[in-house]
């Protein structure tokens, strides 16, 4: 079931948000990234996985090797979905701010768990979430 | 496509070569299966089948649903005992097989023409079987998962009045309700005052996670009962803090081995004669 990277694969249900992680983990790996780094990628695409299919409705995940700053090597991943769209991006990104009954630290947590992040959000038409990850 | 007329003939057929025919059929969907049903159940089974065949295929509407019926219930049973796809299919596709070889002894070049709209109606009724089988196998499986999810969330006693609770894998809010009422009734049981949840095996802990853990020690300290989470690996405890989560005053320990002194050392209890520290 594992996809190469570059592939998108679907987020539609729980256990799709468990088969993220290990793919994210695995591109981590093979990026060259430290334990706490891969860690770290694989919590933030967790959150943003799981925000994915709970906000957005589903959507679907991309993971890709990529070369940042300095021509560092990394993981880059682009979550996207087609749902209601996040109304107050800056809200939704301030610390303890949830819309459901979590804690609220999930996206911004994201956010510092990761290197480069991008998030573009249309009221309607859906959010796409992108992160990445650079070895040190 | 089909008209009426082909229908009937290839029904004659069916209904006048029912023995030889259907013998046939036992025997190569026999082979396919290799032994594990006795040629007699086979027999019944399939003699079973021959009839609804024929009459479904003589356009008997209710015979249709029957046949499906009858089908589905054949499938299900093979893939709960284990049988692999091709060998359920293939009990069903030998019946095409079983017919022309009939047919062919006889050279009736009608006969030949009409057996592909009888090889498309067998087709479909092979192509039934087969989602009934990968549905009943996605059960299975299904079933599996739930059972592992029993299976895996173990409470065990390290000492008296101390539980232990070793988490591995993945913590979603299905088996952390899993873990919370099994550690809740294993409190009751034993009357614990303290409970050890080790997450050495839990490979990310992100704010869902966290959530999860913490409602699960805070129900435990409603029964009066002090919670100790343990095995907090370096990689993940940076990652809490820069995820921001906080455990408050829940007591947090790096290895197993600490927490239970911890306890230990909590409910009065000396270990002595181990090595200095």
């Amino acid at each position: 079931m594992t996809a190469p990277p570059g592939d998108e694969v679907p987020i539609a249900s729980n256990d799709d948000v468990v088969r993220v992680r290990q793919l994210v983990r695995t591109a981590a790996a093979a990026a060259g990234l430290s334990l706490v780094d891969q860690t770290k990628l694989v919590t933030a695409a967790s959150e943003l996985a799981r925000n994915t299919y709970a906000h957005g409705g589903g959507g679907t995940m991309r993971v890709e090797r990529a070369t940042g700053e300095e021509g560092r090597p990394g993981v880059r991943i682009v979550f996207a979905d087609a749902g209601p769209g996040i109304a107050d991006v800056e809200q939704a990104l301030s610390e303890g701010w949830s819309s459901g009954t979590g804690l609220g630290l999930g996206l911004s947590g994201a956010r510092r768990l990761s290197d480069e992040f991008d998030l573009r959000s249309e009221a309607g038409k859906g959010t796409t979430v992108t992160v990445a990850k650079w070895a040190r | 496509m089909t008209d009426g007329a082909a229908e009937t003939r290839i029904t004659d057929l069916l209904r006048s070569w029912r023995e030889p025919v259907l013998d046939r059929w036992v025997e190569l969907a026999f082979d396919a299966v290799g032994g594990r049903v006795t040629e007699r159940e086979l027999r019944t089974e399939l003699s079973e089948l021959y009839e609804l065949v024929e009459r479904a295929f003589g356009d008997d509407g209710a015979a249709m649903g029957e046949l499906r019926a009858t089908l589905a219930e054949l499938s299900r049973g093979r893939a709960r005992n284990g049988f692999s796809p091709s060998e359920t299919a293939v009990g069903v596709f030998a019946l095409k097989q079983a017919l022309y070889e009939r047919i062919r002894t006889t050279r009736d070049q009608r006969a030949y023409n009409d057996l592909i709209d009888f090889t498309s109606f067998v087709d479909e009724l092979g192509l039934a079987t087969f989602e009934t089988y990968a549905a009943t196998r996605e059960q299975v499986i299904a079933d599996q998962s739930e059972q592992l999810l029993e299976l895996s969330t173990p409470v065990v006693k390290l000492w008296d009045g101390i539980l232990g609770v070793p988490l591995v894998g993945t913590l979603d809010s299905a088996r952390t309700q899993v873990v919370m009422e099994t550690l809740l009734e294993a409190l009751v049981d034993t009357g614990s005052r303290f409970a050890v949840i080790d997450i050495t095996g839990v490979a990310a802990v992100d704010t869902e996670v966290a959530q999860h853990l913490m409602k699960t020690v805070m129900a435990a300290r409603l029964m009066g009962t002090q919670c100790v989470i343990s095995g907090i690996r370096p990689q993940i405890a940076q990652t809490i803090v820069t995820l921001g989560i906080e455990f408050g005053d829940i007591a947090t320990k790096a290895t197993l081995a600490d927490a239970l002194k911890y306890a230990l050392d909590r409910s009065g209890v000396r270990v002595t004669g181990g090595p200095e520290d």
